[in-house]
């Protein structure tokens, strides 16, 4: 090999995309609306910043149609703070993940947070050169977004609701699938592929190593440091926080707590001091209260 | 013939458990059969032998350092000779200087760091660094919104550079990478910071 050679970069592979990704674990990652709430979330310890118009409680609250965020007020904040600064597209919408990845936004979020723009299929992520994050219900789900290149899986919740018993019902979901394929014959899982509608190498892989390919986090409903903690405890990586810290009394204050709560996730004497005196959490809605149509993790295919 | 039991010093290493890639770290000792144990209070540092700082957010990880109050026992550790090695952030939080940046740093090798140097994360990329004192083959660099080491004191010794600039330095106790050994299967440079540990 010459020196030529030595010296050649090789941008964008596999293993910087989830290499971004490993380097987020342990951490949250808040949804933020302008420079003041991005450097607001940097100061508290935020790992990166999701960069998006409206938090989801918003979103869910004023109808409409949700797309892609303004590219001035993203390159705003991704000029006010050195975190990574992620962003979200719509499902299946291609050219917003494009006009993403040309603004150099270090993370794309296919989210059913917006609305989606194509009802069968995702994009096909392993195109870009932006590595992705997409939300999952179930195993199949997951492996399905791995296999059109996802370099991170999060949980859905159910976003805006400040409610966490759905991010706590596709965590357990997820974990529950993946124990149940180390267990399995391995005749069996081509049958299981089938019924998950999973390419079948990724759930071979996974039923050898016991764990998903990529980093999983956990989204949709966190709202104070126990929640994190919670989520934590049940499998996550780290947390995304949408709603729960911008629509709560004390956004700063909340914001680190949640980031310290998720570095001592299982030490429930240091979890006494971070949840004191935060003011007051976001309201929220009951899951449970929602009709089936109001809820957004159904979307996604 | 009675049997004779020798006292061994066994090292333990910490990895800096706050946020990042510390199991990637923690997997590369196990794999090499050496103690490790994660590092999240003083009473956990008070217990290694030697420190790891892992990639990941080098604001976020240097705010829970002081928050938790490592900062001076760490800083003290450093001082006194106890060895560290940091990686991408770690390489930041463990330099003296950070260019136009008033986060929260440990410290402890004589050098100046840019953050992002290269880019955003479409620019991360991966490329062959040949390390003199580790021969052949190069080690795989995976850089990802990796830092530069703009400039070096006397007292630093460059183990790597790329693209005229150093990408691995060694001061005394402190070695810092801007890159992700541990994202590979090469563990050279974890074997090389266990015989600094001795």
């Amino acid at each position: 090999m010459n020196e030529q050679l030595w010296s050649e970069r090789q941008p964008a592979t596999w293993r910087t995309k989830v290499g971004l990704a490993e380097m987020l674990k342990g951490g949250v990652i808040m949804d933020v609306v302008n420079v003041e709430q991005a450097q607001i979330a940097a100061e508290a310890g935020a790992q990166a910043v999701m960069a998006l118009e409206r938090v989801p409680a918003d979103i869910r609250a004023d109808g409409g149609v949700a797309r892609m965020s303004d590219p001035a007020m993203i390159q705003d904040i991704q000029a006010a703070v050195t975190i990574p600064v992620m962003a979200k597209c719509r499902i299946g919408h291609f050219v917003e993940a494009e006009i993403l990845q040309a603004l150099g936004i270090d993370f794309v979020d296919e989210s059913e947070v917006l609305t989606p723009a194509d009802e069968k299929n995702h994009v096909l992520k392993h195109d870009f050169k932006v590595p992705f994050v997409c939300g999952c219900r179930n195993l199949g789900e997951a492996l399905r977004r791995i296999g059109e290149g996802a370099a991170m899986i999060r949980t859905k919740g159910e976003a805006g609701t400040g409610d966490v018993v759905e991010a706590v019902r596709h965590m357990r979901t997820l974990q529950d699938d993946i124990r149940r394929l180390t267990v399995l014959g391995r005749e069996e899982l081509m049958t299981v592929a089938k019924e998950m509608g999973a390419p079948y190498e990724l759930v071979l892989e996974v039923a050898q190593r016991g764990r998903l390919p990529v980093p999983n986090f956990s989204a949709g409903g966190v709202a104070t440091p126990a929640d994190a903690a919670l989520m934590v405890r049940l499998g996550a990586e780290a947390v995304f926080v949408g709603s729960g810290i911008f629509k709560s009394g004390d956004p700063g204050k909340r914001a680190r707590a949640i980031v310290d709560a998720v570095a001592h996730y299982d030490d429930p004497a240091t979890l006494v001091d971070i949840s004191r005196d935060l003011g007051a959490p976001m309201s929220g809605q009951s899951v449970a209260s929602m009709a089936e149509g109001e809820k957004i993790a159904g979307r996604g295919w | 013939m009675p049997v004779i039991f020798l006292e061994f010093t066994v090292k333990q290493i910490g990895v800096l458990r706050y946020q990042g890639d510390f199991e990637r770290h923690l997997h590369v000792f196990d794999r090499l059969g050496t103690k490790s144990s994660p590092v999240r209070t003083v009473s956990d540092l008070e217990t290694v032998d030697a420190l790891v700082i892992p990639g990941g957010e080098s604001t976020t990880i240097g705010m829970l350092i002081e928050r938790f109050g490592l900062l001076e026992p760490l800083r003290r550790r450093i001082a006194s000779g106890f060895p560290v090695l940091g990686t991408c952030a770690g390489a930041i939080l463990l330099a003296n200087t950070i260019e136009s940046s008033d986060q929260v740093k440990v410290g402890g090798m004589d050098i100046v760091v840019r953050r992002n140097a290269y880019g955003t994360q479409v620019d991360s990329f991966e490329a062959d660094i040949h390390v003199p004192r580790l021969g052949d083959p190069p080690v795989r660099g995976v850089f990802i919104r990796a830092p530069r080491i703009v400039s070096a004191g006397p007292g630093v010794e460059v183990l790597a550079g790329f693209e005229d600039y150093p990408v691995a330095a060694l001061e005394a106790n402190v070695m810092v990478l801007t890159f992700h050994p541990e994202l590979t299967e090469d563990d050279r440079f974890h074997r090389h910071f266990l015989e600094m540990v001795g």
